[in-house]
C-alpha cells in the first residue's frame, strides 16, 4: 500500500511469516503525520503482526510529530506484544527518539485529585457556610472601617468617593429615568385596562403612585445599580486582587476595606436615594401619560397621588434605596475581594456580585414589607 | 555559525516606539536558521517593543521585518497568517488560558491546525510536555501550578507544532537553576537536532552563555544596537562600559542609594 501526501509516502508490506515492513519516506512533519498516523493504525489493525521493520532511511525531515509516530510505534507494540525494529535512524532521530522512556509513558501519570459527589456535595454546603460567615466578618469589618472614617473624616478618601459616586450616580441617571418613565407607563396601562371594567380607572393614579414610590422605584434603582455598579466594583477589586494589589495595599499597612470599600460604599448609599427619587419622579410621569390619555385632567391625577402617596412613603423609599445602595456596594465589593486566581476568576466575580445584589434587595424588600406590616405604615 | 547565509529573519532599518516616541532607530540584523539569538539590554531599552514587532503584534513606525522571505509588518492577513504558522511565541507570565488544563492548552494548534487523529494529538502534547519536564500533569488546570511550571507548559505550548522561530521572552526568569539548565540544553538540543530558530529576550548571564550563538545588545539612550557578538565576545569587551558592566554583572557607577 502506497500513501501519498505531498513528497510524504507510507510503503507497507506483510511476508508469509506475518512481520510488517512499514517504511516512511519524505516529510514527517504535523502537516503530513496526521495522515500517516491513519494510515498506520489501519495496516495495524487489519493484519496484527508479530514483528514491524520500520524503515526511516529516506525520511528527509522529522519533527516532533514524526518521533511522535514512531514513538507511538513503539508503545502500540508494547501494548499488543509485538516487536518493533527501527532501521536507518539518524543519529539525531534516534537521540530524540530515546529521549522518551515507553515504560514512562505507559504508566499512569500524576493526576489531581478530583473530588467525588458526595465530596463535592459537602464541599458546597461548607463553602455556603463559609460564605456566610465571610460576609459577618466583612460586615463587622465594614461597620468599624465606616465608623472610623465617619469619626475622623480625614482618613476617608474623598477623592475616590465622588469619583464613584459619579460614575455610579450621575452616569446612571440617564438609564434610570428611562427605566422609570417606562415601568410607570407599562404598570399604569396594564392596570387601567381590567379596572376600567368597574369604572374604577381613576384609581389607577393610587396604584402606580403608591407602587413606584413604595416598592418599584428602590427595587429598580437597585437592581439597576447592582448591574451596573455592583459588578463593576467587584470587577476592579477582583482585578487588583488578580494583580496582588490587594496584597500590596495590606503589607504596606493600609486596610483594603477603608480604602477601598468604604469610600464605594458611602458614594452609592448618597446616590441610590437620589437615583430612587428620579426614578419614582419618571415613573410618576409615565403613569400620567396613562391616566391623561384616559381623559383624565392633570389635576385629577395630582390629587390622587398627593392622597396615595404621603411624606411617609416617600421616606420609606428613600430608605429602601439608602439600604438597598449598601447591599449592592457592600456585596459588590465582598465578591471582589473574594475573587480567586485565574483569567475567568475576575468574571465569575462580577456574575456573583450582581446575582448576590439582586438575591439581597429581595430579601431585604421581604424584610421592609414584613416591618412596615408590623408598624402599619 | 555565520549569520549572513539564509537569513530566517531580517529586520531592516527598522525604527519602533509608540505613537511620537521612538525607543529603536534605525536597526538592522539578520537572524540566520538555526541560531540561538539572544537580545539583551537594560530595562526600558525596547527588547519588548521589538519582540512585538517582530511576531507581528503591533506595527514598527518604520522599516521591514522579513519571516523567512515575508514582511511581517505588512497589512495582508493572509501573509501575517501564513508567518504566524512558522513561529511559536511563549510570553513572560506563561499566557496560559486559564479555563483549559495544560493538555488542551498544549494540544489546542494541533486541533486546530492539523488533522492529527485525538490520541496523536494527546500524544505528541504528552511528549511535548515530558520534554519540559510536566509529563502527568496534562489534567492540571493553569491556576493549581506553580509559575515555573506554567512557564514551563507554556514552552511546550509554543512548540507544538515545531515552529521554524520560537520566541522566548525571559523563558529562565523565576526558575530554579537546575530547570533552568534544562531549559537551556532543550534549546540548544532543538537548535541542533531540528534547525530550529531561537530568538530569546533575557537578562539570565548563565542561559546566555549557555545557550547563544550570538548576542546582539540594545541601548536605551542611542536607541541603538551598542554590542554584537557572541557572548564571549561580549563578555571580554572593553570599549564599551554598559557592555562590560553588563556582562560582568557590576553595578552602575552611580548608584542612587
Amino acid at each position: 500500500m502506497i500513501s501519498r501526501h505531498t513528497n510524504t509516502r507510507l510503503r507497507s508490506e506483510t511476508d508469509r511469516s506475518g512481520n510488517l515492513t512499514l517504511g516512511y519516506s519524505g516529510r514527517l512533519d504535523s502537516a503530513t503525520v496526521g495522515k500517516l498516523w491513519r494510515q498506520t493504525q489501519k495496516v495495524l489493525q487489519s493484519a496484527p503482526p508479530g514483528r514491524v521493520r520500520v524503515l526511516t532511511d529516506e525520511v528527509t525531515y522529522c519533527d516532533g510529530s514524526g518521533v511522535a509516530l514512531l514513538f507511538w510505534l513503539r508503545l502500540r507494540g508494547r501494548r499488543d506484544n509485538f516487536t518493533v525494529d527501527f532501521e536507518g535512524l539518524s543519529s539525531d532521530l534516534q537521540t530524540r527518539l530515546q529521549r522518551f522512556d515507553p515504560e514512562a509513558f505507559a504508566k499512569e501519570g500524576a493526576t489531581p485529585p478530583r473530588p467525588g459527589i458526595a465530596e463535592n456535595v459537602g464541599r458546597a454546603v461548607w463553602d455556603f457556610f463559609q460564605d456566610i460567615g465571610e460576609q459577618l466578618v466583612f460586615v463587622g469589618e465594614l461597620t468599624i472601617a465606616t465608623i472610623k472614617c465617619l469619626v475622623r473624616p480625614k482618613t476617608l478618601r474623598w477623592k475616590d468617593v465622588l469619583i464613584t459616586a459619579e460614575r455610579a450616580g450621575a452616569n446612571a441617571v440617564g438609564i434610570i429615568a428611562l427605566i422609570g418613565f417606562l415601568f410607570g407607563l407599562i404598570m399604569a396601562f396594564s392596570s387601567a385596562m381590567p379596572l376600567r371594567r368597574f369604572g374604577a380607572d381613576v384609581y389607577v393614579a393610587d396604584l402606580a403612585a403608591m407602587a413606584l414610590v413604595r416598592v418599584i422605584g428602590p427595587f429598580i434603582t437597585a437592581v439597576i445599580l447592582a448591574g451596573r455598579s455592583g459588578s463593576a466594583y467587584a470587577a476592579e477589586i477582583g482585578t487588583m486582587k488578580v494583580n496582588n494589589e490587594i496584597d500590596a495595599l495590606t503589607t504596606m499597612g493600609l486596610e483594603p476595606v477603608r480604602f477601598l470599600v468604604v469610600p464605594k460604599l458611602l458614594a452609592t448609599m448618597v446616590v441610590a436615594p437620589l437615583l430612587t427619587v428620579i426614578a419614582d419622579v419618571f415613573g410618576l410621569i409615565g403613569s400620567g401619560l396613562v391616566i391623561l390619555s384616559l381623559g383624565f385632567p392633570l389635576v385629577t391625577y395630582t390629587n390622587h397621588v398627593r392622597s396615595a402617596v404621603d411624606l411617609d412613603i416617600w421616606l420609606i423609599g428613600l430608605l429602601k434605596g439608602l439600604v438597598f445602595g449598601a447591599l449592592v456596594a457592600g456585596v459588590g465589593c465582598l465578591r471582589g475581594l473574594q475573587t480567586k486566581t485565574g483569567a475567568s476568576a475576575v468574571g465569575i466575580s462580577t456574575t456573583r456580585a450582581v446575582v448576590s445584589g439582586i438575591v439581597l434587595v429581595v430579601a431585604a424588600e421581604g424584610v421592609f414589607a414584613v416591618l412596615l406590616h408590623f408598624l402599619g405604615i | 555559525m555565520s549569520t549572513q547565509a539564509d537569513p530566517i529573519i531580517r529586520v531592516d532599518n527598522l525604527t519602533a516606539g509608540y505613537n511620537e516616541t521612538v525607543i529603536l532607530d534605525d536597526i538592522s540584523f539578520d537572524v540566520a536558521v538555526g541560531e540561538v539569538f539572544v537580545i539583551v539590554g537594560g530595562s526600558g531599552c525596547g527588547k519588548s517593543t521589538l519582540m512585538n514587532n517582530m511576531i507581528g503584534l503591533t506595527k514598527p513606525l518604520n522599516g521591514s521585518i522579513l519571516i523567512d522571505g515575508d514582511d511581517i509588518v505588512t497589512e495582508d492577513e493572509d501573509v501575517k497568517h501564513r508567518i504566524r504558522r512558522k513561529i511559536g511565541v511563549m510570553f513572560q507570565t506563561g499566557a496560559l488560558f486559564g479555563s483549559m488544563t495544560l493538555m488542551e492548552n498544549v494540544r489546542l494548534a494541533l486541533d486546530e491546525f492539523t488533522d492529527l487523529p485525538r490520541d496523536a494529538a494527546e500524544l505528541i502534547a504528552t511528549m511535548k510536555l515530558e520534554l519540559v519536564g510536566l509529563r502527568g500533569y496534562g489534567d492540571y488546570m493553569p491556576a493549581e501550578l506553580s509559575g515555573g511550571m506554567q512557564k514551563r507548559a507554556a514552552i511546550a505550548r509554543a512548540m507544538v507544532l515545531d515552529p521554524q522561530i520560537l520566541f522566548l521572552d525571559e523563558p529562565s526568569a523565576g526558575l530554579d537553576p537546575v530547570t533552568s539548565a534544562g531549559l537551556d540544553a532543550l534549546i540548544r538540543n532543538l537548535a541542533k537536532t531540528l534547525t530550529m530558530t531561537f530568538v530569546i529576550v533575557t537578562h539570565e548571564l548563565a542561559s546566555i552563555y549557555a545557550v547563544a550563538d550570538r548576542v546582539i545588545m540594545l541601548e536605551k539612550d542611542l536607541k541603538k544596537i551598542v554590542a554584537e557578538g557572541t557572548p564571549q565576545q561580549l563578555r571580554d569587551r572593553t570599549d564599551n562600559p554598559w557592555v562590560a558592566r553588563f556582562f560582568h554583572r557590576q553595578p552602575p557607577e552611580k548608584v542612587g542609594y
